[in-house]
């Protein structure tokens, strides 16, 4: 594979501006496929997840899963667009051993869902409206593993295996318009996006939404023009760009690529291309025109789908409350600035928050926590926080614990770490560990009286009325009670000893 | 022998209840006329398959029911015993399906059609699978590729097609019944040209499920008899709605049999039949006209208001038939590539890539009325293309949709010859695609706006059978069945007995032209 020049990123920018477009395939979550009985199961052994129907046998016949119509309408709601009164599959028809009826049965020119939008919010916090221009219904096709290539490709393999259990999964596609006038946002704005629909599908639960597992993945189409001119420039359409920081990354090398061959003259080719992570670079796909000839026509095994208005209605009144209208609304009940939630958000703790606040915990303390200690311990560990075993309750508790005065801030960070080592709850840790300040004044006392005894030119200082002196008294008796006295307290019984007023 | 197997699926129902015969009796004598008839090289050749194996065992399970008697004896199907033969489009557990094609020649389904399951439920035996022209293309069965079959009333001439097995197997009283699937006329011209009974339901009256598709939007599985009454009765235990078939209609069976019933009774008092101006006279045979003409003296002496309705576009039909058909043919086709099922070619320069073998399989598995349509279809859904051919058919299709919704505005059924002529040669039309696709000028139009249609035997022209379409608007059905049962009772009242019964001997006709082969 050789390595295409590329140019650096900003120095490209003074020069080009980037348009964007993105198709997102969401794989639904329903319990069967989008035409057929089989169970959309992810993982079980090849081809035992299917019908006839889904191997196209002769004969059969598809039938629209109504269930898949519900979730494609909760999708296109959520992207704020109009939903489809009628609307009808079509056939696309092209030869491939992954597609059994060697068609595959897609909406054409009558999406369920068109003309939405999605407000993007980027780190700057400058807005973006990306327009969706429809979001549509299809069937996923099977999968094809190539057998004797070096790379796993087709290209030098000697056998295909082909497992129809992902034929027949039910798809939404969603297709944006043109984004124009995102300059150096360009890659922000993909990763944001993407994520923003996969936080939609998953708040909606019509995807498991594992990007990993291919339930969201996104072909991202890039162009550049000379800044200023009026057409825009041949695009390149990036492949199954399946994390979020792929997709970052590869509309920021696909930038860099373009402004090179438009730097050299050269034109670029209207192509698919692979995204490869290892090398964070993308290669050559297949050539890819607007004049591809799918032969299209509507599915004349299918009768159109009908959605009243009242259905329509019904449907978007079982909508959650989406992403974006929940961050506003916890932001406001929160109180916290704008970067103060913006962290919170970008270390994807916002949920974990809001579970702490609802158990109990101010939203002060729940950040302090999960931002904190918890956010240090899962770095410690290379794992995401809300992995540690540490939940909203514990957190909740341990404030509480602290608000009694049992423990303190420091007593509290040793509580959370025998928490997440599986010790058990907070407060049976306090009790098991006998971890509780010392608060009965009998043994503080003592601790105290020894300590004023071994200094008694401090004691003279606080008598004269240097109270800030008592701090070389706290030392010793902390250390004489393991650090779980509470030094608030020691402060006042050494005054109140030696009847000096703090 | 012979009583049995002339008898109607009704009479031989009824005789099956009464414990004259026994089904095994009724399954052999027909098996036996099979072994006598049905030869490929010089007999009829209506069937591909024969299941007799399986057939004795339904009909057995049926007799031993029978004669426990009780409560399962009495809920049998009315039907019970009597035996079917089934088109080879028709997909069949336990039995192969070629849909008439080298591509799936071997190939045994793993799952039944909903019809198949119905007629299984209700405990007919499938006496085997019937001949048919490739994948239902053809008005002759002559492109089948397991070769033609023969026309009983003249093993010179064609049994009809697509469905010519079916039609030639209930002609040849080979089987009472049969099932048949018209796409353009598959089951009706069969019908006409065999002197039996063939309808199209309304479309969705019957599941498709199972049916290998040929045109989706045109396909219809029917009944095929010797009667208008079995028609119905076979027509009510297939029909109904399926959810496995999502253009099959919502509403229950209608009774069909009870409207065969009153028809064949014989007063039509009231009933206006429609005659439409442009499906007769010119490219019609005088003797097919004759008997037309006669047919409607009849009707009109039972009473029946006869009215003459223009459908203008019908004339556009076969063009408009000829773009849809071949276009979504050329899809549902697109399956049969090697990969998953049916016979697999692999190139012979051993240059083997998937693209290779698809185009290998498919250029050695479909003959060349197939591929004749598959290119046309293709073509006309083609980019740039699809506007002016396959859009201009569907405006078309609404166009004959509204003339016949005009047509039933002044007649309760409309009339017709079912074919232009009576059957031909084999082998007169095979190097004229188009002459042979203007056999189905008449029975087209029903397919394009899905209303149901019907053909009768309406007498003979030279010898050989005449059929007369009756049309009815959709999910009227029970309306074409009475009229048919009508103009059957009349006819054979002038007759005095069943158009078949003027038949040639048919065991000696084939063993003539086993001899004339020596």
């Amino acid at each position: 594979m050789s390595t295409e020049a590329t140019v650096d990123f900003d120095d490209a920018l003074t020069r080009y501006e980037p348009a964007l477009g993105f198709e997102v395939h969401v794989e639904l979550n329903t319990k069967t496929k989008m035409f057929s009985d089989a169970p959309n199961e992810f993982g079980d052994e090849a081809n035992t997840n299917v019908t006839p129907v889904d191997l196209g046998l002769p004969g059969t016949l598809p039938v629209v899963n109504g269930k898949a119509i519900e979730y494609s309408i909760k999708l296109g709601l959520a992207l704020n667009c109009s939903i489809a009164e009628s609307c009808r599959f079509a056939r696309k028809n092209y030869f491939y051993p992954d597609n059994p009826k060697n068609f595959q049965t897609s909406q054409y020119d009558e999406p369920i869902a068109f003309d939405g939008y999605l407000d993007i919010e980027l780190d700057s916090g400058r807005v973006i409206r990306v327009e969706i221009e429809r979001a549509h219904m299809e069937e996923d096709a099977g999968k094809l593993t190539h057998l004797g290539g070096a790379t796993g490709r087709i290209q030098g393999a000697s056998a295909s295996l082909v497992d129809y259990n992902r034929a027949g999964v039910p798809l939404v596609e969603i297709v944006t318009k043109p984004i124009l006038g995102v300059g150096a946002d360009a890659p922000e704005l993909g990763r944001k996006y993407v994520a923003a629909v996969r936080d939609i599908v998953k708040a909606l639960d019509v995807s498991d939404a594992r990007m990993e597992r291919g339930n969201v993945r996104c072909d991202a189409n890039v162009s550049l023009a000379p800044i200023g001119a009026e057409k825009l420039g041949t695009r390149s359409e990036t492949k199954n760009v399946n994390s979020l920081r792929s997709i970052e990354r590869a509309v920021r090398y696909e930038i860099e690529r373009h402004a090179a061959i438009l730097d050299a003259g050269g034109s670029v080719v209207q192509e698919t291309r692979h995204w490869h992570e290892d090398t964070r670079t993308t290669s050559s796909g297949r050539p890819k025109s607007d004049a591809d000839d799918y032969r299209y026509f509507p599915e004349p095994d299918l009768v159109p789908v009908v959605t009243s208005r009242e259905r329509v209605e019904e449907i978007r009144a079982t909508l959650p409350e989406l992403p974006a209208a929940r961050r506003t609304r916890l932001k406001a009940d929160w109180g916290f600035s704008d970067e103060e939630f913006r962290d919170v958000v970008n270390a994807g703790l916002d949920e974990a928050l809001e579970a702490t606040v609802t158990a109990g915990a101010t939203p002060a303390a729940a950040r302090k926590w999960w931002m904190g200690e918890i956010s240090r311990l899962a770095k410690d560990g290379e794992v995401e926080p809300t992995e540690l075993g540490i939940l909203p309750a514990d957190v909740v508790e341990v404030e509480g614990l602290i608000g009694e005065k049992k423990i303190n801030d420091k007593i509290a960070k040793q509580v959370l770490q025998f928490v997440a080592a599986g010790e058990g709850r907070p407060a049976a840790i306090v009790e098991a560990r006998s971890l509780a300040v010392v608060s009965d004044d009998g043994p503080l006392l003592a601790a105290i009286e020894d300590a004023m005894a071994g200094a008694p030119d401090v004691v003279e200082k606080i008598k004269a009325g240097k109270v800030a002196a008592i701090g070389a008294l706290i030392g010793p008796v902390m250390k004489a009670t393991r650090g779980q006295a509470d030094a608030g307290r020691v402060r006042e019984l050494v005054l109140e000893k030696l009847g000096v007023q703090g | 022998m012979t009583d049995i197997i002339t008898l109607s699926a009704s009479a031989l129902a009824e005789k099956l209840r009464a414990g004259e015969l026994t089904s095994v009796e009724a399954v052999q004598a027909h098996l036996d006329r099979i072994a006598a008839v049905d030869d490929a090289e010089h007999g009829v050749h209506a069937f591909l398959h024969v299941n007799a194996e399986e057939a004795l065992a339904v009909a057995a399970e049926v007799d031993a029911i029978r004669a426990a008697g009780g409560a399962e004896a009495a809920a049998l199907h009315p039907l019970a015993g009597v035996p079917i033969a089934v088109k080879d489009l028709i997909v069949t557990k336990g039995q192969p399906t070629t849909a008439g094609s080298r591509m799936l020649e071997g190939w045994m389904s793993p799952y039944d059609a909903t019809v198949i399951e119905k007629i299984r439920a209700a405990k007919l035996p499938i006496l085997g699978k019937t001949n048919l022209d490739e994948f239902a293309q053809g008005s002759s069965t002559e492109h089948s590729a397991f070769g033609n079959t023969r026309n009983p009333w003249d093993l010179t001439r064609i049994p009809g097609g697509s469905g010519g097995g079916s039609a030639a197997a209930v002609a040849a009283f080979e089987a009472p019944l049969a099932l048949g699937t018209d796409t353009g006329g598959s089951i009706r011209q069969p019908g006409a040209v065999t002197g039996t009974v063939g309808a199209k339901p309304t479309y969705g009256a019957v599941s498709r499920y199972g049916a290998i598709a040929m045109a989706s939007s045109l396909d219809q599985i029917g009944p095929v008899a010797r009667t208008v009454l079995d028609s119905a009765l076979l027509q009510e235990l297939i029909g109904g709605h399926d959810p496995r078939d999502s253009t099959s209609l919502p509403e229950t069976v209608p009774a069909l049999a009870d409207a065969a019933r009153q028809g064949a009774a014989g007063d039509l008092s009231g009933v206006r039949v429609g005659v439409i101006k442009e499906l007769q006279g010119e490219g019609y045979e005088a003797g097919v006209q004759a008997r037309f003409d006669e047919s409607l003296e009849l009707l009109k002496a039972r009473g029946a208001q006869i009215v003459e309705v223009s459908c203008p576009h019908f004339q556009y039909a076969l063009a408009a038939y000829y773009l849809i058909m071949p276009s979504e043919m050329s899809s549902n086709l697109a399956k049969f590539d090697g990969v998953r099922y049916g016979n697999r070619v692999l190139p012979t320069d051993g240059n083997v890539t998937i693209e290779r073998v698809m185009g290998a399989t498919r250029a050695a598995g479909f003959g060349d009325e197939v591929k004749r349509r598959i290119i046309l279809g293709t073509y006309a859904l083609s980019a740039g293309y699809y506007d002016a051919y396959y859009g201009s058919a569907q405006k078309v299709r609404t166009l004959i949709q509204r003339d016949f919704a005009a047509a039933f505005e002044r007649a309760d059924v409309l009339i017709s010859p079912t074919a232009p002529t009576v059957a031909f040669e084999l082998g007169a039309k095979l190097d004229d695609p188009l002459a042979m696709y203007l056999n189905d000028v008449a029975t087209i139009p029903a397919n394009l706006a899905g209303v149901p249609g019907i053909s009768v035997p309406g007498g003979l022209s030279d010898g050989l059978p005449v059929g007369i379409q009756f049309l009815a608007p959709a999910r009227e059905d029970a309306r074409m069945y009475r009229a048919a049962a009508a103009l059957e009772a009349a006819l054979e009242e002038e007759w005095g007995h069943p158009l078949l019964a003027d038949a040639q001997d048919l065991e000696q006709a084939v063993a003539a032209a086993k001899e004339g082969a020596k």
